[in-house]
């Protein structure tokens, strides 16, 4: 998906939105923005009916800025929206109408428009066909295309039962055919769910931008009952101020910037999650995430690779250490088993064999019933590894002894978590392989940088307590649960929920689908099936669960920009108030000239001045509202003082010099 | 050095005290958790006999039962004080005669003293009948701080996780346990100290001119020290705390200096203590005190630049300001007790505000308008609560999380509430300043033009609606007009941020606590200190800027400048 920001496609028909959206209809959404268009239209009149014609141009120019402000902060919300729009496209591309052939309960088949189908209808889907709806696969194994919606290109394959069945609207079957179950009626599929999200249609303000919303309105209520009050105030002092100047002070003062980019802060940061390939159903579940306490994961899967793999080669004490490197070297060169490549990889890693290889040789494959694989070499000799029973049986049978070390060694890898194959040539035992079940490269980190946040982390998995701990200890996650079935997986979130805490999981199987509905951020893999999709609030179309952490910081993210962009927009009032309050009293109290401490032109100047960077401001933020602060992972003091000093410090001292500037400008021009 | 030692030396005192005395505070309040508390041994039984014949009951109750307890008791006894100064003519202990009080001006005075304000529009020690001193007045100064010590205390236990408790509970034991024996103790040093404690008529003496005077006197004492202690602030005498019985030496100034602290400024322990992390309560008390200790770095160099005017007539010349000061406080003593009297929300005055210099008026504005450094028993650490928790929640975004107080997450609920009290202050003084100021009716009252007169105004405004009561004394108050006003001010300031805090802690208490881990945002560092006085300046005092630019400051610049 596109990630780039202000392409021309995208920024001409955003101006022309931010024009349409200066309708008070719509413009009363947004009550921050509302008050400056109630200005604009005050102002204005001001412009051709003001008493003192002197003060026209002044008046027009305070109306434009206005004006333009308030452009501005439509640009930023369309240009957020439209990227979401250029996704949705893209999206409803692949939601073309297309015939399907529906069974009835005879096994007869209409040709029908997938638009006629209803959920439990039964469609058969050949080869090169489009699937023509969200369902279950009932019968039949194919491999289906579905880079139209997760962009991956490598078909998936497809088969009834299980994990694999559930299938989306807009996938292409490659080879084979299928059956399918429809699950959803039309415009409820996973597609239209997503174009609707992307696309911002169904957009509601999250808690808490509601909240913020809240504060921000008081705030601006508060400024407004100050500008209306203040003329009774001076006036019994003489002073009269003109409403298009209490106009500007009071649109400086309420908080337009976070006002104007706080609806583009929201859906940028949807956008961030789409553009990370993962489709959140809401933007509660998005900032649920920033929130998170407590992440539950599956080992298997999204800590660990899940298969095995060599990590030491064990010679039993009569055998030397290149015996058992090359016999296990021998024994393994023609398996294709991922088993039997990390055993090659070992070895090559760590030592360079001298001896020659026997070339000649018929591999023997692994089969459930022997339990063993090797090589039948030319010379006759018969070598073998795998499960230390059969090998041992097979030693025994070409009339060799088993020395006791072999069972000593062979318990220690099982109490360690890891599986011990045995290698044998003929009668010979001749040592061991350790096969273990690998974290991922990186996780340590990443759980590490989870605990700098705050979040414990948990691994659930179906192992041994002893294989659960060592792997635990491996990848560094706080918590382990062995032997974990479905049901404690539920109870585990309701137990960490009822201490307060927010809980977050991955899962893609049906029997995950309770455990999923009950967390609070629930991740499902677009592999998983239709159950676990509809439990979930979060589906990840590139299937992988380990994205869950990334999840969590784009949450973090979106919460982070609000705050900053709130926090930069109030500190800027102190030095605009610097500007125009002296500027409003200087004629009366020509001495209040001392709190003119930038030194502002005249006092026309200092108003415009102030008026103009309040509307610069918002523009030069939209980079920073669609991109997001960046988020470091520190602890939650080391990152407030951090940002507190970027944007509550910045925001006290940008305006000064910005104001400045913008009043030399001024003079320099007249 | 001694001027300096008599700033300081309270200071350090309340400092020392702050701890014991407010977790004294959160042991008597805290019986929602079961332990037993001090004094139970004595106090319960008699406690207990009040409650049974009042007809009342101990049982904890919601945020509504509690507010109606609140506001039934306070509503009541507005109206019965109100029905006593009505008729104060006619009741008995009424030996000199005074008349019943106009309808309008016992409006205000009942609502002023039920609020904790003690704005006094009514003249002097000559104005009320010994009955309205002692009920309507004396019992309200126990009344009306015990009711904010009350609510305060079951929002702390609110916002701390437990329950909110009983009023009745909470108003008798602040009466037996806090306001009762600390006045006794203090009334016997004020006595000691040389003030008069009688019952007796007035004192009639010679003077050296051969002149008969009379000279009142009465239980000044014990009443002083409820004054002080409560936040009231309503003198004994017209003049307040510089009439030499109220308020003899430097020592007796000192006291009441600590005994207007004393519960507000132990208040922030108290909480900690409740909370489970005394550190909690001291960053905000340590950013109370620097904002206290900046404000009368100000105030106090304000008197000792003099007065220009003064000097350009040939008086002063080189000196401090002593316009409206007792000679036997120094200045730096005046305008220390003015910014301790603001900051405490008291109103007691041993000096007249109206002639301080402007700074030193920005100050004590600043101070009433802020209603955060420290604030009245009760009313004022809810305020600074509030305060704390728009810090947090503006500033606890960048951190990534739902922003948190004390493990509640802050959300629009909560924020709904906070947001609409934020409000109230401004509209409160702004909107009845802008109304006095604009209309004859409220600038007729005004005996300053220009500047001065502006700050006249939005003083008793602010005072009012921060039940403060202190005046700038140079408002010809007393009229109708100003009675409705300000009584209407004092009323919703005192009662509505009380309501809306009880809310917020009901709303607050509902929620499940979130455990404290490296993510959350933490309350208890320096940091959030900062943030706190940041917060409070930039929310709280820009609102107001403009109107005192236009005011003290304009005041200012044309005179020194």
């Amino acid at each position: 998906m596109n990630r780039s920001m202000m392409k021309k496609s995208l920024v001409v028909p955003a101006i022309k939105d931010s024009f349409l959206k200066l309708n008070p209809l719509k413009m009363v959404k947004n009550p921050i923005m509302f008050v400056v268009e109630t200005g604009f239209i005050i102002t204005l009149f001001y412009t051709f009916f003001s008493p003192d014609p002197s003060l026209r141009p002044f008046h027009l120019a305070v109306a434009v800025i206005l004006l333009v402000t308030i452009l501005f902060a439509n640009f930023a919300e369309s240009i957020a929206e439209g990227r979401g729009k250029a996704q949705a496209d893209e999206l409803k591309k692949t939601k073309k109408e297309v015939k399907a052939t529906r069974l009835d309960s005879a096994g007869k088949k209409t040709v029908v428009y997938s638009h006629e189908l209803r959920k439990g209808d039964v469609v058969f889907v050949e080869q090169g066909e489009l699937i023509p709806g969200d369902g279950e696969v009932i019968e039949g194994i194919a491999s289906v295309d579905e880079s139209a919606i997760t962009g991956e290109s490598a078909p998936v394959l497809k088969e009834s039962g299980g994990d694999f069945g559930s299938v989306t609207g807009g996938t292409k079957v490659i080879s084979d055919h299928l059956i399918i179950k429809i699950t959803n009626n039309p415009g409820e599929s996973f597609l239209d769910h997503m174009i609707s999200m992307v696309e911002g249609a169904k957009r509601q303000k999250t808690p808490n931008e509601i909240a913020l919303n809240t504060v921000l309105i008081s705030l601006t209520l508060i400024f407004l009952l100050v500008v209306v009050t203040m003329p009774f105030i001076t006036g019994y002092v003489g002073v009269d101020i003109s409403v298009p100047v209490l106009i500007a002070l009071l649109v400086c003062l309420i908080p337009t910037t976070i006002g104007g980019l706080l609806s583009a802060i929201g859906i940028a940061g949807m956008d961030r999650v789409t553009q990370f390939n993962v489709i959140a159903m809401s933007g509660k579940a998005v900032e649920a995430a920033g929130d998170i306490n407590t992440m539950v994961l599956d080992k298997t899967g999204t800590i660990t690779f899940g298969n095995r793999m060599a990590s030491e080669l064990i010679p039993l004490s009569n055998r030397k250490k290149a015996d058992i490197y090359y016999w296990s070297k021998v024994a393994s060169k023609d398996d294709d088993t991922p088993e039997g490549r990390s055993i090659i990889t070992l070895i090559d890693n760590e030592e360079a064999l001298e001896q020659q290889l026997y070339e000649n040789g018929e591999f023997i494959a692994f089969k459930a019933e022997t339990r063993m694989s090797g090589v039948d070499l030319a010379d006759g000799r018969k070598v073998r590894k795998g499960a230390v029973d059969a090998v041992k049986d097979f030693a025994k049978q070409h009339g060799g002894t088993i020395p006791d070390e072999l069972e000593q060694i062979a318990v220690g890898i099982a109490e360690q978590g890891g599986t011990p194959l045995a290698v044998a040539v003929d009668q010979n035992i001749i040592g061991v392989i350790h096969l273990k079940d690998t974290v991922k490269p990186g996780m340590k980190e990443k759980f590490a940088e989870l605990r700098r946040m705050g979040i414990k982390t948990i691994m659930c998995t179906g192992d041994n307590p002893v294989t659960a701990r060592t792997i635990a200890g491996e990848a560094g996650v706080d918590e382990f649960v062995a032997e974990c079935k479905p049901e404690d997986k539920i109870k585990l979130i309701q137990k960490e929920q009822s201490e307060g805490k927010l809980v977050a999981m991955t899962g893609d199987g049906t029997n995950d689908a309770p455990a999923l509905a009950q967390a609070d951020v629930g991740l499902v893999m677009n592999s998983g099936t239709s159950a676990a999709k509809e439990a979930g609030n979060m589906v990840d179309l590139d299937s992988d669960p380990s994205k869950i952490i990334q999840v969590v910081t784009i949450g973090k993210q979106l919460l982070m920009t609000r705050g900053a962009l709130t926090t930069f927009s109030i500190a800027n009032d102190i030095a605009k108030y610097f500007a125009i309050i002296p500027a409003i009293f200087m004629l009366a109290v020509p001495q209040l000239d001392v709190l003119n401490i930038m030194k502002l032109g005249t006092p026309d100047s200092a108003i415009l001045s102030a008026l103009i960077f309040n509307a610069i401001i918002i523009p030069l933020l939209i980079p920073l509202a669609m991109k997001g602060v960046a988020y470091k992972a520190l602890s939650s003091s080391k990152l407030l003082r951090r940002n507190l000093l970027i944007y509550g410090a910045g925001g006290v001292i940008t305006p000064f010099i910005g104001i400045k500037l913008i009043d030399m400008l001024l003079q320099f021009i007249s | 050095m001694v001027t300096f030692l008599s700033l300081a030396v309270p200071v350090i005192l309340l400092l020392l005290i702050a701890k014991p005395f407010g977790h004294y505070l959160a042991n008597i309040f805290d019986y929602e958790s079961g332990k037993r508390s001090i004094g139970d041994k004595w106090l319960l039984p008699f406690e207990k006999l009040v409650i049974n014949i009042s007809g009342l009951h101990t049982k904890t109750q919601n945020w509504k039962q509690y507010l109606f307890a609140l506001m039934a008791t306070n509503t009541l006894m507005i109206a019965i004080v109100y029905l006593i100064f009505r008729l104060q003519g006619v009741l008995p202990l009424n030996p000199e005669g005074v008349a019943s009080m106009e309808a309008s001006l016992a409006f205000n005075t009942a609502i002023s003293f039920m609020t904790n304000t003690n704005l006094q529009h009514y003249s002097g020690e000559s104005g009320l009948s010994y009955l309205s001193q002692m009920i309507g007045i004396l019992f309200m100064m126990f009344a009306a701080p015990a009711t904010a010590l009350a609510v305060c205390m079951a929002f702390i236990r609110g916002i701390t996780g437990k329950k909110l408790g009983n009023f009745f509970v909470d108003f008798i034991r602040s009466i037996t346990r806090v306001l009762l024996p600390i006045s006794i103790v203090f009334g016997l040093a004020f006595v000691a100290l040389g003030m008069p404690q009688t019952l007796g008529g007035p004192v009639t003496v010679e003077t050296l001119e051969g002149d008969v005077q009379e000279i009142a006197v009465g239980p000044v004492g014990s009443f002083l020290a409820i004054k002080q202690l409560g936040n009231n602030g309503g003198g004994y005498f017209g003049v307040n705390s510089s009439h030499p019985f109220e308020n003899p030496d430097g020592i007796s100034n000192m006291l009441q200096i600590i005994l207007m602290f004393l519960i507000t400024a132990s208040l922030p322990l108290a909480y900690g203590k409740m909370s489970g992390n005394v550190k909690q309560g001291w960053i905000l008390c340590a950013a109370m005190w620097l904002m206290f200790a900046s404000f009368s770095a100000v105030a106090v160099s304000g008197e000792y630049s003099g007065n220009p005017a003064m000097e350009q007539l040939g008086i002063g010349a080189g000196q401090a300001s002593m316009e409206g000061k007792e000679a036997r406080f120094t200045p730096a003593e005046s305008a220390f007790y003015a910014v301790t009297t603001t900051a405490t929300e008291t109103g007691a005055v041993n000096n007249m505000h109206d002639t301080l210099t402007p700074l030193s008026g920005l100050v004590t504005l600043a101070n009433m308008m802020l209603n955060t450094v420290f604030g009245g028993v009760g009313a004022g650490f809810m305020n600074v609560i509030m305060y704390a928790m728009i810090a947090v929640f503006l500033t606890g975004l960048m951190i990534g999380r739902t922003p948190e107080f004390l493990g509640k997450k802050l959300e629009s609920s909560e924020m709904k509430i906070i947001s609409v009290t934020l409000l109230l202050h401004p509209l409160l003084i702004l909107g009845f300043s802008a109304l006095a100021l604009a209309t004859d009716m409220g600038n007729a009252s005004i005996t300053n033009e220009g500047f001065h007169g502006i700050s006249q105004v939005i003083y008793e405004y602010s005072s009012a609606a921060a039940n403060n009561g202190s005046g700038f004394e140079g408002l010809d108050d007393d009229t109708p007009f100003w009675n409705v006003t300000t009584g209407i001010v004092m009323y919703i300031g005192r009662f509505l941020p009380l309501a809306a805090m009880l809310a917020v802690a009901h709303s607050l208490l509902r929620k499940k606590r979130i455990p404290e881990s490296s993510g959350t945002m933490r309350t208890d560092e320096p940091i959030f200190g900062g943030l706190f006085i940041m917060c409070t300046l930039i929310v709280g005092a820009l609102t107001f800027l403009p109107a005192l630019v236009i005011g003290p400051v304009a005041e200012w610049v044309t005179l020194y400048l």
